[in-house]
């Protein structure tokens, strides 16, 4: 189906400098009991969020009013564990359009991309300046432009890379399924023959 | 590309299952088997719904419930009212699309990674795929299977191929005799404790080396199960006669003359003499000790007899904050030693150890014995059939006299999803493969380790060395 087309995002960030996000953080399991794809924002990070009476926890990044924008910057291995899609669509549910790391986990990438959300790898240098300048200037606008593949803060920048089939994907708003559909005859003389 | 470049087994099956390569696209590879349950394929059938299409092909699709089902009175109707319109909807979405489902209450329910190899579904040479990341388990046969998102699961069931690229290759070989107490459990918590959480990335891992080939099937996947807490993309094991003994006679395997023409293909598909891998790492059998992990993923384990590492300890500096918080989260002190902690739960089950063979490594702990106060343990089977056959084993009475409680077949304490869930603060050893914070219920601590080591600490009711029990 088609998605939200993605050219340049233009935004301030929420830092979250914490190693290992798998997505039992993300989204824990108790609130995979959806049959839709809708409403999960509200659980996002749900445990880190709020306390067990459901109190906001004042110190945590996305409860922090200095905080906001559609760029969430995390520590390396980001989306590990399970392969919950329920993860991307949280944090898209949530209002995030791009999550930087300096390493994301295969599952939670190719998830991320079917859902108009980029993951944006950086190297571990630029992704700790990037994460002290947004502690240090929550007002920092962060420019992530995906036709030229660069991410850019504050004068500094770095080249990103992302696979092209999925660059095209994203800037069209098509998905995998519409190129799958296109091979169905081929398809079929494989079934049969296997 | 020449014909004679030997190839790795992962590479004859993945190259087999191209429909299409395209430059500048991934490959179009094609899914022999798909698996479904109720927690990732609602939406992928509304996405089909939505489109106007059917499945591609339903006779490659097997559906069963087992994350979100209680463990208990499951003959009942389901209580909580979420969990029971999920169940439901797969229910109505399996009939609806002429999908075979084993509820809850049919003879071959159970956890999906458990029922597929011991139906006989899951097979060598094959390409699988379910929206559940420990699909790496059916590796051990010798196939290429991995976990999917569920836009993937929407995708195969469409047009029964999935859009991929290839991985990398990674050889892990362990050679030499295990010792005493030491079991596939700790071989794998062992490499990941080596390798790091992150430290597949990218890769499609072969175990080789002779101490894997001793081993059983059930063992063998227990070890491509937790590929995926190293981040693989998936882990297997080449076929031989062990894997062809196990399949032969299962429901749907291929039988008789079917079964001796598949068994010569089969042979085909072991790595050829010099193929090349993107990594070759080696181990050494006799260095693996019972294994516990102590953080919140799973390449925070170490030898049970180990001391936590600490601060000063890691590598990499900006790893610190991260440790800091996962041990406080524990409410462990680095440079501890866990040997003495006291555990609360005792948690027997999920997709990584809950085979037949491991309710079997817990009865040979526990037999004649008595559990201590301070625990709590939960026995629940992977699958009605390993349920069954632990009742003709007369398993049930061992746990019984243990004081263990014998519960029906599903995911249970391993996600937290349904009724059963460690409470928070509370330490849970257990057999399960992962030990992300709330992963077995809100604010619950996880430690890892095998049906040994918790069998081991069922009776001692602390962390116990279990070789200190034989
Ligand atoms: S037992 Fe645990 S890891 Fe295995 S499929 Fe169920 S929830 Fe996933």
């Amino acid at each position: 189906m088609a998605k939200e087309k993605f050219i340049t995002l233009k935004s301030t960030a929420v830092p979250l400098p914490v190693e290992n996000i798998d997505t039992d953080q993300i989204i824990p399991a108790r609130f995979l009991k959806a049959t839709t794809r809708e409403g999960f924002g509200d659980n996002l990070f749900r445990d880190w969020r709020f306390d067990g009476e459901n109190n906001p926890i004042k110190e945590f990044a996305l409860n922090n009013e200095a905080y906001s924008g559609k760029i969430l910057v995390a520590g390396k291995n980001f989306g590990c564990g399970s392969s919950r899609e329920h993860a991307a669509w949280a944090i898209y549910d949530y209002g995030f359009r791009v999550v930087v790391s300096s390493f994301f986990a295969d599952i939670f990438k190719n998830n991320a991309l079917n859902n108009a959300v980029l993951p944006v790898v950086v190297s571990d240098k630029f992704l700790q300046t990037l994460l002290t300048t947004i502690q240090q200037n929550p007002k920092t606008e962060v420019t992530v432009d995906l036709l030229n593949q660069q991410i850019s803060f504050d004068g500094k920048s770095e080249q990103f890379e992302i696979n092209a089939y999925k660059k095209e994907c994203l800037i069209n708003g098509y998905d995998d399924i519409d190129y799958l559909l296109s091979l169905n005859k081929e398809i079929r003389e494989f079934d049969l023959a296997h | 590309m020449s014909e004679l470049k030997p190839k790795t087994i992962f590479e004859k099956i993945w190259d087999a299952h191209v429909v299409k390569r395209a430059t500048g696209y991934p490959d179009a590879l094609f899914i022999d088997r798909h698996y479904i349950h109720e927690v990732t394929s609602p939406q992928a059938f509304d996405g089909l719904r939505k489109r106007g299409i059917k499945v591609f092909n339903v006779n490659r699709t097997t559906a069963t419930a087992d994350h979100n089902v209680p463990t208990k009175d499951q003959h009942l109707p389901i209580k909580e009212a979420l969990s029971r319109h999920q169940v439901e909807t797969l229910r109505k979405n399996c009939k609806e699309f002429g999908v075979e489902l084993y509820d809850l209450g049919h003879p071959f329910q159970g956890i999906v990674h458990i029922i597929g190899p011991e139906l006989g579904l899951t097979l060598p040479g094959m390409t699988m795929v379910c929206g559940d990341s420990h699909t790496s388990t059916h590796g051990a046969f010798g196939s290429v299977a991995f976990g999917i998102g569920t836009s993937e699961v929407e995708q195969v069931l469409a047009t029964q191929c999935i859009l991929q690229y290839k991985p990398k290759t990674m050889k892990i070989e362990i050679n030499g005799k295990l010792g005493k107490g030491v079991v596939s459990k700790d071989i794998i918590l062992y490499i990941i404790s080596k390798i790091s959480a992150s430290g597949a990335t990218g890769f499609f891992v072969e175990y080789a080396g002779d101490a894997i080939r001793n081993l059983s099937m059930e063992a063998r996947m227990t070890i491509c199960n937790m590929s995926i807490e190293m981040g693989a993309r998936g882990g297997l094991i080449a076929p031989d006669e062990t894997t062809f003994n196990y399949i032969k006679g299962r429901r749907f395997a291929p039988q008789g003359e079917a079964f001796d023409k598949a068994v010569a293909q089969w042979k085909q598909l072991p790595s050829d003499a010099g193929a090349a891998y993107d990594v070759v790492l080696k181990y050494d059998a006799a260095d693996i000790e019972p294994m516990i992990t102590y953080g919140t993923n799973p390449g925070m384990g170490m030898k049970v007899t180990d001391r936590i590492p600490t601060v000063e300890e890691l590598k990499e500096l900006n790893e610190q904050a991260s440790f800091k918080k996962s041990l406080d989260y524990m409410g462990l002190e680095a440079g501890s030693s866990l040997i003495g902690k006291a555990v609360d739960y005792v948690f027997i089950g999920s997709c990584t150890n809950a085979r037949i063979e491991d309710l079997r490594l817990v009865a040979s702990i526990v037999k004649g014995k008595k559990k201590a106060d301070n625990v709590e343990v939960w026995v629940i089977p992977g699958s009605k059939q390993v349920e069954q056959q632990a009742l003709k084993e007369g398993l049930n009475k061992v746990f019984e006299e243990a004081g263990f409680e014998l519960r029906g077949p599903g995911c249970s304490a391993c996600l937290g999803m349904n009724e059963d869930k460690v409470p928070p603060g509370k330490y849970c050893i257990s057999t399960s493969n992962r030990n992300f914070e709330g992963r077995q219920g809100p604010k619950s601590r996880t430690f890892l380790a095998s049906p040994l080591s918790a069998a081991a600490a069922a009776i001692t009711g602390k962390v116990t060395d279990v070789r200190d029990l034989m």
